[in-house]
């Protein structure tokens, strides 16, 4: 019954990536942009978090730790950029 | 009793992925669907933040019950997208003030003081960069 739930979920954020792509791709403004690659990560997140599930590890959940932590980093850094134009002034 | 308790938590399990999926597929549904972005930030950084602290959850509850271990890497991993999924949103709806809205169209602040991100006394020569 796991099987059948991880299967869906992985259809379900397997979409919502591709959404996000859409929107990342075809965005207006640069802060759509920016906001669609930080919900990409933590879309990610949540796939590493399933597939480890799925292979019945816990070896994913340092990774998806790191990633969390550089997905904040890039938004801050995208974000200072664009209100400020430096990054670390 | 065993295998009632290990059927009840199989169903908690699948029920919290279910949600969970359901939730981030909601989330970059209004990402593409909502006309504007300071509408659409609100879809990410809710519904999607909600499906994976179910999926996290969903984890902990797995590798507790059924794999005998217990780790808090989970609690840390929602607890760090708690904390961080405003704070990237204040950052990006900043910046779309900055570059998109004049100060005419944001409403007032109700305060002595307007926003600071149309900030008066900063020097309009500065170039960005400097």
């Amino acid at each position: 019954m796991i099987g059948y739930a991880l299967l869906f979920a992985f259809g379900c954020f397997g979409l919502a990536l591709l959404m996000n792509l859409y929107r990342a791709a075809t965005g207006p403004t640069v802060p759509d942009r920016v906001l669609a690659l930080d919900t990409m990560v933590v879309n990610v997140i949540a796939l590493m978090i399933l597939y480890g599930i799925w292979q019945g590890t816990a070896m994913y959940f340092e990774a998806s730790l790191l990633f969390a932590m550089t997905g904040f980093i890039s938004t801050v850094a995208y974000s200072r950029f664009m209100l400020r134009g430096n990054i670390i002034e | 009793m065993t295998d009632t308790f290990m059927l009840i938590m199989e169903i908690l399990v699948s029920g919290l992925i279910v949600m969970a999926g359901i939730f981030g597929l909601v989330g970059s549904y209004g990402l593409l669907k909502l006309p504007e972005l300071m509408t659409r930030l609100h879809a990410p950084t809710k519904a999607t933040t909600l499906g994976v602290g179910g999926v996290l959850i969903a984890s902990m509850i797995y590798f507790l019950v059924f794999m005998d271990q217990f780790s808090f890497h989970e609690l840390m991993i929602t607890l760090f997208l708690f904390l961080t999924a405003p704070i990237s949103a204040n950052l990006i709806a900043k910046a779309h003030m900055l570059r998109e809205l004049q100060p005419k169209d944001v409403p007032p602040t109700g305060a002595a003081c307007g926003w600071s991100t149309y900030d008066e006394t900063a020097d309009p020569s500065r170039q960005p960069g400097e």
